[in-house]
């Protein structure tokens, strides 16, 4: 950085206010120190380090297979259910983690905001990327499924990364809102629990996205972790939708809400270190 | 005085508004800002986080900074300093960018670090050297920075052996040592600094101030707050002086320190009760004049830890013999002495009434530390105190920069006395 050249001027900021993502890119190291602190001290602090990563899924699918797959008899799209229910819980433990992480994130960080300058986005986004790790985890033990289920993955699974960012904005983009809203109504961290737990039997993780009649599943992908778990059962177990106007909606309705969540955070983001 | 260039910061005319009251003690909850804020909301979310032109004479309106403009040219050593409250670290905050300000504007000129808190951002969990690189990035240096510094850094907190450990094994001494360094090291063209000096031990608070001491003499832009007069008057060139959250004084450090000192600290140099009916007293004595001044000045001049002064207390006996002594208090109220004349006889033969008399003591130089003094009169006969004011005087011995060296803490001890040394080797 030249001496001469940087200049800061520093001045209320008024009406809408840009989003400065290119400042959020020169502090990208500090947004991969603060997801590498997340990873490393969530794995320093349990007793069973990375294993929560599977065990947390792991143990989902177990109870849902059994009372789902085993009692209530859930069609499951031809596919053995916990197979079914695992696909669906991997990408569903990462947003739902991500989800809770970023929006308590900005309260966890309150000593950083106080204290220092840097683009508070680096927070919230920190907190969803730290989980990562974990759902690269949680994928090892799902190929360990499918071999033991002998299901041999298509061509199909190119689509996985794009599905995985869609998730990974999904969970940005409602963790902006609420991290931004938790610095002023300390509600929000009661709030997203239940959220979570009600968004997940909106998602079709213990039933198949077939039973929604087939005139309202376009409307019913406007919840973008259906067009996630959707395409991600679609991707590795060739059942489901194929990427078509459900995912399309869900793609839409994802960065429509992440777009809204970055305007909302950064208008709010000049008075988190007065509130915090 | 070291020689200054082009401006490193500009502010002009800024303020800081906060909101007292329930929205910062106490956070609102979702029901009352839904039954509170629906007209608001009605009225247009786009109104969010704007000020608001009612707040004019909103008395849960804090004004934390008001219209303060000033200039900071590179290379300049600029101190801070006011009481609680006044608006300091929000200045600081407003030009680290921590916080917003809500008029105004400020320019900063090159890379700016800040030492706001000292350690922000480590994490107990990490060790030593993990908390370098993520402190550092908090700060803004990028990993080959960091790299580049390691070694440095952990030597100069002098925590070699300890640098693989989580910092929660860390004494609170090596913690510190370790965060001061790396923002030490940050080398920002613009460095500013926060009360760091109210931590740590007296070895640390000195490795701190010759850090920032380099820092400066490098030619780099420090702004510095601190209640320390002492550290103020031997780093900066030029004081600030806040005061509700405008500058109250702007100018050489030994004169804003010396105004200061006189208006924030409430001496009473000097008191003359000119109307008798009102002067403390009873029917043995009334007082009329009390004052401490230097040995050779008046009463107001500046006391320091090298001057020898004089008490005086000026009174009408109306009772023969009458015995002053006088009790010395330090600002921790410890009893630093209680005197009275050690050659009685001149008050104990004296027989004349209603004339006014003036008692003399004198304190000799080396003796007091350094602080805010009170000083409690007493007049007695034989056994009998016959008369006690508290705190006729209140008087602050100034800290000596020349006797101190290297050392800007507080020296330790009710006294602070010249003693002679000798040594010599034994055979």
């Amino acid at each position: 950085m030249s001496p001469e050249a940087s200049v800061t001027i520093i001045q209320p900021s008024r009406g809408w206010v840009s989003l400065r993502l290119g400042a959020l890119w020169r502090y990208r190291e500090l947004l991969y120190f603060l997801v590498w602190r997340d990873v490393k001290v969530r794995y320093k602090q349990t007793v069973l380090g990375a294993s929560w990563a599977i065990l947390q899924p792991f143990f989902t699918m177990l109870i849902f297979s059994i009372f789902f797959g085993k009692l209530a008899r859930m069609p499951s799209d031809g596919v053995p259910y916990p197979l079914f229910a695992y696909v669906a819980l991997v990408p569903w433990t990462f947003f739902a983690n991500g989800l809770t992480l970023s929006s308590n994130s900005l309260i966890a960080n309150q000593g950083l905001l106080r204290k220092v300058y840097f683009p508070r986005l680096v927070i919230p986004l920190a907190a969803v990327a730290s989980g990562l790790l974990d759902f690269v985890i949680a994928f090892v033990v799902l190929f360990g499924m499918l071999v033991w289920y002998g299901i041999v993955p298509t061509w199909h699974v190119l689509w996985l990364p794009a599905l995985v960012v869609l998730a990974l904005v999904t969970s940005l983009g409602a963790g902006l809102w609420f991290s931004a809203l938790s610095v002023m109504y300390r509600d929000v961290q009661y709030v997203v629990p239940f959220l979570v737990q009600v968004w997940l039997y909106s998602t079709p993780i213990v039933y198949p996205a077939s039973l929604v009649p087939a005139g309202w599943r376009t409307a019913y992908a406007i919840n973008p972790m259906v067009g996630v778990v959707e395409g991600f059962r679609w991707a590795l177990l060739g059942t489901g939708t194929a990427p078509g106007p459900m995912i399309l909606v869900s793609a839409l309705a994802a960065l429509a809400m992440t777009f809204g969540g970055l305007v909302f955070f950064r208008r709010m983001e000049r008075t988190f270190s007065d509130m915090v | 005085m070291r020689a200054h260039g082009a401006v490193a910061i500009r502010a002009e005319h800024v303020s800081k508004q906060f909101r007292l009251g329930k929205q910062r003690n106490q956070f609102p909850t979702l029901r009352e800002s839904l039954t509170s804020g629906a007209l608001r909301v009605v009225r247009g979310v786009a109104s969010l986080g704007r000020g608001r032109a009612e707040d004019a004479a909103d008395p849960t309106l804090l004004r934390a900074l008001e219209d303060v403009s000033f200039e900071v040219r590179q290379g300049e050593t600029l101190g801070i300093i006011g009481a609680n409250g006044a608006g300091k670290s929000t200045l600081l905050k407003v030009l680290a960018q921590v916080t917003e300000p809500t008029s105004g504007r400020a320019e900063v000129h090159g890379r700016l670090g800040s030492l706001l808190e000292v350690g922000t951002g480590f994490h107990h969990e990490l060790t030593g050297r993990e908390n370098v690189f993520l402190n550092g990035a908090i700060l803004g240096m990028t990993r080959n920075e960091i790299r580049t510094r390691f070694d440095e850094i952990v030597a100069f907190a002098e925590v070699e052996r300890f640098i693989d450990t989580p910092v929660k094994f860390y004494s609170s001494g090596m913690y510190l040592r370790l965060a001061f360094a790396v923002a030490a090291h940050l080398e920002p063209e613009i460095l500013l600094v926060d009360e760091v000096l109210a931590v740590g031990d007296a070895a640390f608070q000195q490795k701190c101030m010759g850090k920032m001491d380099e820092v400066a003499r490098e030619g780099r832009t420090v702004l510095f707050v601190s209640h320390n007069m002492t550290a103020m008057e031997g780093l900066c060139d030029r004081l600030i002086w806040m005061r509700d959250g405008r500058i109250a004084q702007d100018g050489p450090t030994r004169e804003v320190v010396s105004d200061y000192l006189r208006t924030y600290l409430t001496t009473r140099t000097e008191t003359a009760w000119l109307d008798a009916s009102t002067a403390p007293g009873n029917e043995q004595v009334r007082m009329h004049a009390a004052r401490v001044r230097p040995r050779d000045g008046r009463a107001g001049d500046a006391i320091s830890v090298e001057t020898p002064f004089v008490l005086e207390f000026e009174y009408r006996p109306d009772s023969a013999g009458l015995l002053p002594s006088l009790h010395l208090f330090n600002d921790e109220g410890v009893v630093v002495f209680n005197v009275g004349p050690t050659e009685p006889s001149p008050w104990r033969e004296r027989r004349e009434r209603g004339t006014l008399v003036r008692d003399v003591c004198h304190v000799p130089a080396n003796l007091l530390n350094d602080g805010v003094h009170r000083v409690a009169f007493c007049l007695s006969k034989g056994n009998d105190v016959v008369f006690w004011l508290d705190d006729v005087l209140t008087f602050d011995v100034r800290d000596s920069v020349a006797q101190r060296g290297e050392w800007y803490g507080k020296w330790a001890g009710v006294v602070r006395p010249l003693l002679e040394w000798e040594t010599g080797s034994l055979p």
